[in-house]
């Protein structure tokens, strides 16, 4: 393969990885706040169905990128209200909320399918995308990519040293310790909920505003669950979420970029490829557990303080 | 007085009764694969069903997003019950619902799209779409300048397989050194997948992407390359004004008039047709202002040499392999283009 086509290559990569970016990152938030929300793919598809509709009829994607948002944390609100007020089973109010999400988002959807909405499109960032090899593969998208890098370090940032995001950790590491140092540990996890959902949202906003610009049933296309698996190959660390993102990102390309070289392995085969690669990091992530950074209260309820 | 009163109530509820018998309007019945939204196949079959509502005494309705298999019998036998004089169903998945339905109601005409089973009340149709597909070669191999055109396609398939050879050998009959690269993406609407298909073969090269899928994906991803492109189903020029230089389109509004006419006389019976330019079921969308007066001469020499009855695979025809398939100077039968698996000779891919 020559250089001429790696380039295209990892741009394409950064592109088709932003939307499990998004995702990844707002599952990571979810998760640390000792919430498990399996629920991803459902928070994506409606985000991306209100960010579609909203653009398409106020004639500003900004506008739907915000609703995709909150229809993401309206959609995982959802979870937060079996889980944290019905003390509901995590694992069963996620898939329910899978099912449910697709389900809406496509009976709501059938009558735009088909058509388009103004979204955004790719622009060049003046200085940086001249770098040589780096600025056509990160510098050269639309807004939202960019956005989507400014997340992972604020992020970062929030867990290590804000009093609210230690606050977050704690809530999902040891409840009944925040609980006597006086946290609300309730508030934080629908703060988990809550802001994951939005970048759920965000996550399916970008497929349907900027990485094409149509509504279909079915669009975010199991990239939830993709998602889901990345956030324990990243071992719930930002950083790491950003390099998995990619890294599916660039599988998914690159099949696409193997058949159009010509290759002669039939596509069946080229196709699995993202899909078993997530098979693949699972069974890495578990053979490498001894790290251990999984929040220790993950998926366990806890009863609000009377 | 009472009598009087009798005739007229006789005479009234007579002239209603004939009234009546005026309006009884024919029903004829649409069941869609997918919504009909904007641009595509089921938009297309839309378009005709729109042409058979303006007939007179005439009224139609639609069900549409309608899966494959159990989902549609009952759609169709829902159909039936209610008195459909005439049901059209528009995707391959319904053939054999509607074939036992078709039995239970030998009274009603069935027609049913792209398969191949029959009965006496039920036909099977579709449209030699690879005419229009071989003329949109023509423009294609004419435009490009890297000689390679990229070609986005959903399944392989026969229908989709032969679409592909017949647009190469259009386009190679205008410029022999063209190859069409050729992408799956295993599925018939995902614009996300189908816009980065169209993507990677614009990275291998193409500067021209033809497609067959139900969305516009591939042709936004070559307006934002700045590169022209092939559209399919209907005019999908709106999504790439820059970029759509015309596209094999349906145009099923004279089949279907015609069927539920011949239903009306009761000159109708069950057959298996497969019309194509010449009856006007397929042709290529209105050009864009990108495309050369020449070009456009061209292809409509083209279109009229195969409205007189020209065929587009007659021999020699080459595999990729170099073996002849079709030999020199015979046509393909409908058989062996109907069981089409295998690629022409230019096409980068493979058929699995």
């Amino acid at each position: 393969m020559e250089i001429t086509i790696i380039i295209p290559l990892l741009a394409a990569a950064v592109q088709s990885g932003t939307p499990i970016l998004y995702a990844t990152l707002g599952e990571i938030i979810t998760e640390k706040s000792g919430v498990l929300n399996l629920g991803v793919e459902g928070a994506m598809i409606i985000g991306a169905l209100a960010g579609f509709i909203v653009s398409r009829y106020t004639g500003s994607p900004v506008l739907g990128f915000f609703a995709a948002g909150i229809a993401g944390s309206f959609a995982t609100s959802i979870h937060g209200v079996v889980c944290l007020w019905f003390q509901g089973n995590q694992v069963v109010s996620g898939l329910a909320l899978t099912i449910l999400g697709a389900g809406l988002a496509n009976y709501l959807g059938t009558s735009y399918v088909g058509l388009s909405a103004p979204g955004f499109s790719p622009f060049a960032v003046p200085l940086l995308s001249t770098i040589p090899v780096l600025g056509p593969i990160f510098f050269n998208h639309d807004i939202l990519v960019y956005i989507s890098y400014c997340i992972p370090p604020v992020m970062c940032l929030f867990f290590s040293s804000t009093r609210f995001g230690l606050g977050l950790r704690a809530a999902g590491e040891y409840p009944a310790a925040a609980t006597a140092a006086g946290l609300n540990v309730l508030a934080y996890r629908w703060f988990g909920i809550l802001a994951g959902g939005f970048l759920m949202g965000l996550g399916g906003a970008y497929l349907s505003l900027a990485y094409t610009h149509l509504w279909t049933t079915n669009l975010t296309g199991g990239r939830g669950w993709i998602a889901v698996a990345l956030v324990i190959f990243a071992f719930w660390r930002p950083g790491r979420a950003v390099l998995g993102a990619y890294l599916f990102g660039s599988v998914m390309a690159l099949q696409l970029r193997l058949q159009a070289l010509g290759t002669q392995v039939p596509s069946s085969i080229l196709l699995m490829l993202p899909y078993v690669l997530t098979v693949f990091v699972l069974v890495m992530s578990s053979w490498r557990k001894k790290t251990n950074e999984e929040p220790a209260a993950l998926g366990v309820n806890v009863e609000p303080v009377g | 007085m009472r009598l009087l009163r009798a005739l007229i109530v006789a005479m009234l509820s007579l002239g209603l009764c004939t009234v009546s018998f005026a309006a009884k309007e024919m029903k004829v019945g649409f069941v869609y694969v997918s919504p009909i939204g904007d641009a595509g196949y089921s938009y297309a079959h839309d378009v005709g069903r729109q042409a058979v509502e303006a007939m007179d005494g005439v009224t139609t309705s639609y069900v549409e997003s309608v899966s494959e298999g159990a989902d549609s019998e009952r759609v169709i036998l829902n159909m039936a019950r209610k008195g459909f004089d005439v049901i059209f169903a528009t995707s391959f998945g319904y053939m054999d619902p509607m074939l036992k339905v078709a039995k239970q109601f030998p009274k009603i005409a069935f027609l049913h799209c792209s398969g191949f089973k029959m009965a006496d009340n039920m036909s099977n149709y579709f449209g030699r779409i690879y005419q229009a597909r071989y003329l949109s070669g023509i423009v294609a191999g004419s435009m490009t300048k890297s000689n390679v055109i990229g070609y986005a396609a959903a399944f392989p398939i026969p229908e989709v397989i032969r679409g592909i050879n017949a647009f190469t050998l259009g386009a190679q009959s205008v410029n022999p050194d063209v190859t069409v690269r050729v992408v799956w993406t295993k599925t018939w609407y995902d614009p996300a997948t189908e816009k980065e298909a169209a993507k990677s073969l614009l990275d291998v090269g193409a500067d021209v992407i033809a497609q067959h899928q139900d969305s516009p994906g591939p042709q936004e991803a070559a307006q934002e390359k700045g590169v022209y492109s092939i559209g399919y189903n209907s005019d999908m020029s709106a999504f790439a004004p820059k970029s759509h230089m015309t596209a094999p389109v349906w145009n099923w509004g004279p089949y279907y008039t015609k069927v539920v006419e011949q239903v009306k006389k009761g000159t109708w019976k069950a057959e298996s047709a497969w019309p194509g330019l010449k009856e006007g079921i397929v042709d290529l969308a209105p050009f864009g202002a990108m495309v050369p007066q020449n070009v456009q001469d061209k292809v409509n020499k083209e279109k009229a040499d195969i409205i007189g009855g020209k065929k587009i695979f007659t021999g020699p025809v080459k595999d990729q392999k170099g073996t002849v398939k079709i030999a020199g100077g015979v046509a393909a039968t409908d058989k062996e283009l109907l069981g089409m698996t295998w690629f022409v000779k230019g096409v980068v891919g493979t058929t699995e």
